[in-house]
């Protein structure tokens, strides 16, 4: 019975323990250049890799049915973040090889709360990357710092 | 009766939580394994509410219903917890609660790797009535069901259970192999059972417009599971195992619907077991929770 309550007890605490790592989450706005620098650590081998899906008519709709249904509670309607995730509007995402952005999808930020991606299968991850680029640069509604075009 | 009343309990339970949270979903995209677990955490600040349940074939007594509840909280994106509740009734016998499980899953490693391990711990708090057949480990047998559930409640079961799971994903297809080892806390030997899944959407590509009956919104997979004796017996003889096709239904609206019939592969196991759940994620439950206190609003 001892033990039970121990582990009970430990049960809670480490409960509260995960609901305050959760309420962690800082604004992703305020630190742009720290959270974009995710995509330079993209290796060679998947920055160099070709969008296979950029010719293909049905990737954009099909990207964007994917983003509202995956990507939009963090990253906010039309991509340009909320409180939780950033923009994807911003030039270094807009302007980054299709690979990296992929890698970041693949991968997610696991240690910044991007969660892992490859889940989704390849095509549809492609199909993603070739939405979230077809959108261009805009400036976030909170952003301090205009957007270059 | 009882499952019945536990059922429409749930309902309502599920009913005033969203409407409580003003719930938004998020569409999950699950696997169909009920035993096996792949290396996909639950996404960080999400909450799944999963309800499960088992019917099971039995020879030399009455077949049964077990059914349980999961709450699977994504804490951060390396780290998931779940809490189970469970109970089973055995046809013409009663209905009894099973007990809780409480588990967690970490992932080591930051990037995603053609291997990727997940760590996993467990403590149960369950009774010998327990039939929800979660795993299968040790030399544990049809024959353990037979004993009526006015006896089984009475002996309490408090267990660590430790796995690691190996999964890779590969050209749209999960392989999975699930490593486990579980000692009751009393002075019983540890027990080693595994799980191997396989499983691939229906197509990989997405499809252009919102649909609930598109392919890719079903995947499809096959699970083997079962006991690798214990400390002193390791091995297969008197162990037993099960072959399970599954198929999973992840419809945008954020429910999840899975079916799997399992059959026995030899003698010491159940003949057959229909599984079936569903469950529903809501998105940013933890960040609702942190604003209930805070007594901020976006």
């Amino acid at each position: 019975m001892k033990i039970s309550m121990l582990l009970g007890f430990s049960a809670l605490l480490l409960t509260g323990f995960s609901f305050f790592c959760a309420a962690q989450g800082k604004p992703a706005n305020t630190e742009p250049a720290s959270i974009y620098a995710e995509l330079d650590k993209a290796p060679p081998k998947y920055r160099a890799k070709i969008n296979p899906m950029v010719k293909e008519k049905d990737a954009v709709p099909a990207g964007k049915v994917l983003f509202e249904e995956h990507c939009e509670e963090c990253h906010g309607e039309n991509a340009l973040g909320t409180k939780k995730a950033p923009s994807l509007r911003a030039p270094e995402v807009q302007t980054a090889p299709p690979g990296s952005v992929f890698w970041i999808l693949t991968n997610g930020v696991v240690r910044k709360g991007m969660p892992v991606w490859s889940k989704l299968p390849e095509p549809q991850r492609w199909q993603l990357v070739t939405y979230v680029q077809s959108l261009g640069a805009a400036e976030a509604p909170d952003s301090k710092t205009p957007v270059k075009p | 009766m009882h499952s019945s009343c536990v059922c429409q309990f749930s309902r309502l339970f599920l009913v005033a939580l969203f409407t409580l949270l003003g719930s938004s979903f998020l569409r999950a995209q699950e696997n169909p394994y009920i035993v096996a677990y792949d290396h996909n955490l639950e996404e960080p600040g999400n909450l799944e509410i999963e309800y499960f349940s088992t019917f099971g074939t039995q020879r030399g007594r009455p077949d049964f219903h077990a059914f349980w509840s999961e709450f699977e909280y994504g804490a951060t994106a390396w780290w998931t917890t779940e809490f189970y509740l469970d109970g089973q009734t055995t046809f013409g016998d009663s209905t009894v609660y099973g007990g809780f499980r409480w588990e967690n899953r970490v992932r080591p490693l930051k990037n995603e790797h053609w291997i990727n391990p997940v760590l996993y711990a467990e403590f149960e708090d369950i009774n010998a009535g327990d039939k929800i057949l979660k795993e299968v480990v040790g030399h544990d047998a049809e024959s353990d069901f037979l004993v009526p559930n006015a006896e089984a409640r009475r002996e309490k079961l408090r267990e660590a259970e430790f796995k690691l799971i190996l999964s890779s994903n590969y050209k749209g297809w999960n392989f999975t192999e699930n490593t486990i080892a579980e000692k009751n806390l009393t002075n019983a030997p540890w027990e080693f059972g595994y799980a191997l899944g396989a499983s691939r959407p229906l197509t990989l590509k997405g499809a252009a417009q919102k649909c609930n009956f598109c392919l890719q919104h079903f995947i499809a997979g096959v699970e083997m599971y079962g006991g690798l004796g214990d400390r002193y017996h390791f091995g297969l003889h008197d162990t037993s195992q099960y072959l399970a096709p599954g198929l999973v239904w992840n419809l945008p609206s954020g429910w999840t619907f899975r079916i799997e019939p399992t059959f026995g592969l030899n003698d010491t196991s159940h003949q057959f077991l229909l599984r079936w759940g569903a469950s529903y994620e809501i998105s940013g439950f933890g960040q609702k929770v942190s604003q209930m206190f805070k007594g901020k609003h976006e």
